[in-house]
């Protein structure tokens, strides 16, 4: 098991360092570099030049990786290129947003995907495992800004109930967090929830299938506990699996939301970061998106192993 | 504006008393019916009245997170309107075009136009309680001169020095001479900032509010300076400046009530905003015009038969329909805008027409000359859309027009000043010369159509050094006809500045300079009650 989970781990951090240097490398193939982004069309030779000794653009591209990864190994990820602050500082308040974000979305999210899902299987082919098919298959159809265009049309524009934009700051209190917050977890919510249902219906209903559960109907079990007590733990381990991915996808997939909502969130950031051409911060913010994927992808298959017996005792 | 008038909304702006309205008008002539009418008008406005107090939202495009306080790295509309909120200007443009004093009281300059003597305001301090004196002037200007990356470095490559020349006053020479000078002032990187500052987290200035919180690309607050000197101004006691570069996320919040007022409402939502009674918009034409530019010097369009054949080609009617739902004016292919006193009136609209457009290709005696257009959203939002149109019409007449999209991503590195067909911008300049300095005098780093004529830059040097205006007109008008007949640049349309407020907003007024009162919006509105 430890060593299994070890395994994950050295693994995980290859995939990182891989990353890092994709990342890279990306940044270098675009066109143009962080002095001309920056000056646009008030650019002249002479501040071109100044600009781009100052910011040490004019070193071979290697040396600057290098340079970078170096400090990154002991958690300095220097100072973003454009605005001379730490990147820590910069990407800190953001990063915890996101995760508030993500948590919060995650938090209605799973239960209530789980819930409808099993609820699907119990009443399977009648009029509510159809309805909720489709509108969690309406939901996850539509992008995702116009889903969140048509909350704000409803809730915050006809009706008052939500505020349009999410511009909470780092001293927001919790309950006025989750208020302003609202309207881009509903929309997170409405495009992650199919995805989860319907893998959860659609594993307990294969479990549904096994000689034990026929056993535990012919013993008189009623319907709802046999999905819930005798085919949901044995069917816990895809939903697991497809829980992680959407998760991640909730912490780094989210700028269109962030757009739409204007919610200071990572993905904001990092798309400004590259159109700036700002390494640092690219780095640092593509390198925690690639943690956060990895990390959770690692948490399903720990969790998938502890679910099931034959894998936690493997003879 | 008559004089009458003028004292009028110089009572309606409380800068005058009633009675010495009245006064004034009697001295004017007008009858004492006629003064007290006016005063009855004025008095019936007085909800128009600044009022003191309260928090302005503003809900702004044009910020990022590689933001900067620093007035030289200054790009756009966030960092601006917050700028011109914690620091002054030597020099404002009002909205009348006129260059006004600020910080420099009075300015002098000696013949040729070539020196200028700034007098610099006393009794005025710093945030942190230094008084402001020559010094700081120097230094603010040097900023941008020299080894700099400061966006102002272009018009202040023609400073040759700047001294002090007594504890408040201060002496510029020019390179050459400038009667215009003033409005290179009201540049909006030209702030001023303490001898010696250079912590731009930390900004010290003279405006009428201090820095509460920064967070590059999401939110600027500032409250009010207690001793401001501007004592007309700065009305409201704090601001909140949030950065929402979404348009419709823009909107709703302005509908939502979540902001007091927004720049760069999308043309196509302008009847929408009109329909909802609580919202206004404050519309201003002005100097940002769009430039699809040649290159003056290089086959094809060496060929002036050529560029007739392209002017006539376009079709201006429908890019402002098209693209700006008519919130534009067609543009007369040089960079003047109607809304400048010197732009040139007599000069004949050109209008789309495919059989003069035919004419002159065959005229040019190209059968099909290699045409491709680079053009690039990140010219300006619509660019592309532009070039499309411009395809289609000119397909019309027999043009054929290729178009390679470039990516917005090094566009201003790889493609501008290096294609010799491509879209472009011009934000506008204060000053008619200005302008026609930075893209088309023979020696502009800028000049993106190699627009070289000697003509043009004689007629130039002459126009900026002559004082009399009398003598500028024809000199001006002169240059925007030689653009005009032989230049290489078809500016299409100059786009209307489109902000949106709440009607509980006074002070937010249409300035051709930029959008929210060029820059001033945060010291120049107010909330009514």
């Amino acid at each position: 098991m430890l060593r299994l989970i070890g395994q994950r781990l050295g693994l995980g951090l290859l995939t990182l360092v891989a990353a890092s240097v994709l990342i890279f490398a990306g940044t270098e193939v675009l066109p143009g570099d962080l002095a001309s982004a920056i000056l646009q069309n008030t650019a002249t030779p002479e501040s071109l030049a100044e600009l781009r000794q100052e910011l040490g653009l004019n070193r071979p591209a290697a040396v600057r990786y290098f340079d970078w990864a170096s400090h990154a190994v002991v958690g300095e990820f220097g100072r973003s290129l454009a605005s001379h602050r730490e990147v820590v500082v910069e990407i800190a308040p953001r990063l915890r947003n996101t995760l508030f974000l993500a948590s919060y979305a995650a938090i209605v999210a799973v239960p209530l995907a789980v819930g409808l899902g099993l609820m699907a299987a119990i009443w399977q082919g009648g009029v509510y495992d159809r309805a909720v098919n489709f509108a969690t298959l309406l939901t996850i159809s539509v992008p995702e800004y116009l889903v969140g265009y048509i909350l704000i049309k409803y809730f915050s524009v006809r009706l008052g109930w939500f505020p349009s934009l999410a511009n909470v700051t780092p001293d927001t209190p919790l309950l006025s967090r989750i208020w302003l917050t609202f309207l881009p977890m509903l929309t997170l919510v409405l495009v992650v929830i199919a995805h989860m249902m319907r893998m959860t219906r659609a594993s307990v209903l294969q479990i549904m299938s096994s000689p034990y559960i026929e056993m535990a109907f012919l013993k008189g079990l009623p319907k709802w506990r046999v999905v819930i007590r005798h085919a949901f733990p044995n069917a816990v381990a895809p939903i697991i699996s497809v829980v992680a991915l959407d998760l991640a996808y909730l912490i780094v997939g989210v700028v269109v939301v962030e757009v739409v909502f204007v919610y200071p969130g990572l993905g904001q950031l990092m798309v400004d970061a590259v159109s700036k051409h700002d390494v640092p911060v690219v780095q640092a913010c593509g390198l925690i998106f690639a943690a956060a994927f990895i990390l959770l992808n690692m948490a399903a298959d720990v969790l998938a192993i502890l679910s099931n017996p034959r894998l936690r005792h493997p003879r | 504006m008559s004089e009458l008038e003028f004292w009028r909304d110089q009572h309606a702006a409380g800068r005058i008393s009633r009675r010495e309205f009245l006064a004034r008008a009697g001295a004017l002539g007008a009858g004492a019916a006629m003064g007290t009418a006016m005063v009855a008008s004025v008095e019936a406005q007085a909800a128009d009245m600044p009022r003191k107090g309260g928090t302005l939202r503003l809900g702004l495009a044009g910020g990022s997170t590689t933001d900067s306080l620093d007035p030289g790295s200054y790009t756009d509309s966030v960092m601006i309107d917050a700028g011109h909120a914690f620091f002054n200007a030597l020099v404002e443009w009002g909205e009348d075009g006129k260059p006004h004093p600020s910080l420099a009281e009075s300015w002098e300059v000696k013949p040729g136009a070539t020196e200028w003597i700034l007098n610099i305001r006393k009794g005025v301090t710093f945030s942190n309680g230094k008084t402001l004196d020559a010094d700081d002037i120097v230094y603010s200007l040097n900023m941008h001169r020299g080894k700099t990356k400061s966006g102002a470095a272009g018009p202040f490559k023609a400073v040759a020095d700047v001294k002090k020349l007594a504890p408040s006053q201060v002496q510029v020479a020019l390179t050459g001479g400038d009667a215009d000078f003033p409005y290179v002032l009201t540049d909006y990187h030209v702030l001023i900032v303490p001898n010696g500052h250079t912590d731009w987290t930390k900004p010290v200035g003279t405006g009428g509010y201090v820095l509460e919180t920064f967070e590059p690309g999401v939110r600027i607050t500032g409250k009010r300076n207690p001793n401001y000197w501007k004592s007309n101004r700065a009305h409201v006691d704090a601001f909140d400046i949030t950065v929402i570069n979404d348009s419709s996320a823009r909107l709703n919040a302005l509908m939502t009530g979540q902001i007091d007022a927004m720049n760069r409402v999308d043309a196509k939502f302008v009847a929408l905003v009109k329909k909802n009674p609580k919202l206004e918009i404050v519309r201003a034409s002005g100097g940002w015009h769009a430039v699809i530019s040649m290159m003056h010097d290089r086959p094809p369009f060496d060929n002036h038969e050529l560029r007739l054949a392209l002017k006539y080609g376009i079709d201006r009617e429908r890019v402002i329909k098209a693209l700006f739902s008519g919130y534009a004016t067609p543009g007369n292919d040089h960079p003047i805008p109607r809304t400048d006193p010197y732009w040139n009136s007599e000069l004949p609209q050109i209008k789309y027409d495919p059989d003069k457009a035919k004419f002159h290709l065959r005229k040019s005696g190209l059968t099909s000359p290699p045409l491709v257009l680079q053009c690039s959203d990140a010219a300006f939002s619509g660019a592309v859309d532009m070039a499309q149109l411009f395809q289609e019409s000119a397909a019309k007449a027999g043009i054929r027009i290729d178009l390679k999209k470039e990516p917005a991503d090094g566009f201003w590195d790889n493609v501008w000043l290096k294609g010799a067909f491509v879209t472009s911008y011009w934000a506008g300049r204060a000053a008619a010369t200005q302008m026609l300095a930075v893209a088309y005098a023979p020696d502009a780093p800028w000049n993106e159509s190699h627009y070289k004529s000697e003509k043009f830059a004689k007629l130039l040097a002459e126009a900026r050094a002559e004082t009399d205006e009398a003598k500028r007109k024809p000199m001006i008008w002169e240059m925007q006809s030689l653009l005009y007949h032989d230049g290489a640049t078809i500016v299409p349309v100059f786009r209307d500045w489109l902000d949106a407020h709440n009607k509980n907003v006074g002070g937010h007024t249409p300035h051709g300079g930029f959008d929210m009162n060029n820059g001033w919006i945060v010291e120049q509105a107010w909330l009514k009650a």
